[in-house]
């Protein structure tokens, strides 16, 4: 149960470049308003963050990109994509791609 | 407005749908969702090689869901310091558009008020408030606490009861529980941009992303690559946006 020094200091630096675009916004939007093309920018950050790293995780092994064809990880982010697009359900395509991603394991 | 009008507006601040009672009621059907995710952060953060004691200051002062998921494999990595933070600070940068987004519906708040409604502020919490601003000009200091401060305690137990269930399974792999990070990235993608209008833009802004992000990272670090794909696809996006 302890906490590493460098540890603490990660979670300290990541609170904090967390905390402010949380709070800044609200705090002093009322009298400053961000100009329309920084608020248009900044709409397209969330999907390009989490696309990237999708992209990292499945095509990327070890630095290199990974093979196509054992590359279990790509395999199974394909109906697991499906899965997203039917349901809709956050909780359901967690389930479905940990389910694809073991199944296709055991085959690969 | 009449002064007969201020008088029930003042008297609307304690109606039983403003009051922190509510917001944990309006709290609840998110809660089943955040746990399982909260569950399976907790067991990834452990298998990463965090302590518990970890584990519990991360989802206590950090507080964002796909930021714990990232330093977890990062620290796992070696990555250095600098990198996870402003890797994080780039993932986490979408709140600057959930508060701005919430900023009108707290304009009766003093700045001090509004930091302490932001700094619980959540993809989720944020679904439910702006739910609420269909019918409303302003939404209550109170419901918000209610909504934010249950959401939040959910996520604190959901991590720690994971991270206790991880030390139970000797060999999380085998679950394919690694998994569980890129499906919930999957997830959240495609959640977002079937919820946005512009579904053609959005596709082109991910698959930028993804090459940038691929081929880049031969260049810079795996993180850098990240940041850089950001940059450049979201670049892409506002000005093919501006030009249609």
């Amino acid at each position: 149960m302890e906490v590493r020094l460098d540890v603490f200091l990660i979670i300290l630096g990541a609170a904090i470049v967390t905390f402010i675009p949380r709070v800044v916004p609200l705090m002093v939007l009322s009298r400053f308003e961000l100009p329309e093309w920084g608020m248009r920018w900044l709409n397209y950050v969330p999907i390009s963050v989490i696309a990237a790293l999708i992209g990292q995780e499945i095509l990327m092994h070890d630095g290199k990109i990974a093979s196509f064809t054992n590359n279990v990880e790509l395999l199974a982010a394909i109906p697991t994509f499906f899965i997203a697009i039917k349901t809709r359900s956050l909780l359901a395509t967690v389930i479905a791609g940990v389910i694809f991603f073991m199944g296709l394991r055991w085959f690969i | 407005m009449s002064l007969e009008n201020v008088h029930v507006d003042t008297l609307g601040s304690q109606r039983e749908e403003d009051r922190f009672i509510k917001g944990v009621k309006d709290c609840v059907p998110t809660l089943l969702g955040y746990l399982s995710i909260g569950l399976a952060a907790g067991v990834v953060q452990k298998t990463a090689g965090l302590s518990i004691a970890e584990i519990a200051l991360m989802s206590l002062i950090l507080y964002a869901g796909s930021a714990q998921f990232i330093a977890a494999g990062m620290i796992a990595a070696s990555s250095s310091p600098t990198a996870i933070i402003i890797t994080i600070l780039f993932v986490n940068l979408r709140h600057l558009l959930l508060s701005a987004a919430l900023s009108p519906y707290f304009r009766h708040l003093s700045p001090l008020r509004n930091m302490l409604v932001g700094s619980l502020l959540t993809d989720e919490t944020f679904g439910v408030a702006i739910n609420q601003t269909a019918h409303k000009k302003r939404i209550s200091e109170n419901w918000m606490h209610g909504l934010n401060i249950t959401a939040y305690l959910n996520w604190v137990l959901a991590n720690i009861a994971g991270a206790l269930l991880a030390q139970w399974i000797s060999n999380p792999e085998k679950f394919g529980l690694e998994f569980a990070l890129p499906a919930m990235f999957i997830g959240i993608l495609v959640i977002s941009i079937l919820g946005r209008s512009k579904i053609k833009i959005d596709v082109a802004v991910a698959i930028i992303a993804v090459v940038i992000a691929v081929a880049s990272s031969f260049v810079f670090s795996s993180s850098m690559g990240i940041i850089v794909a950001t940059i450049i696809a979201s670049t892409i996006g506002m000005v093919v946006e501006k030009w249609k």
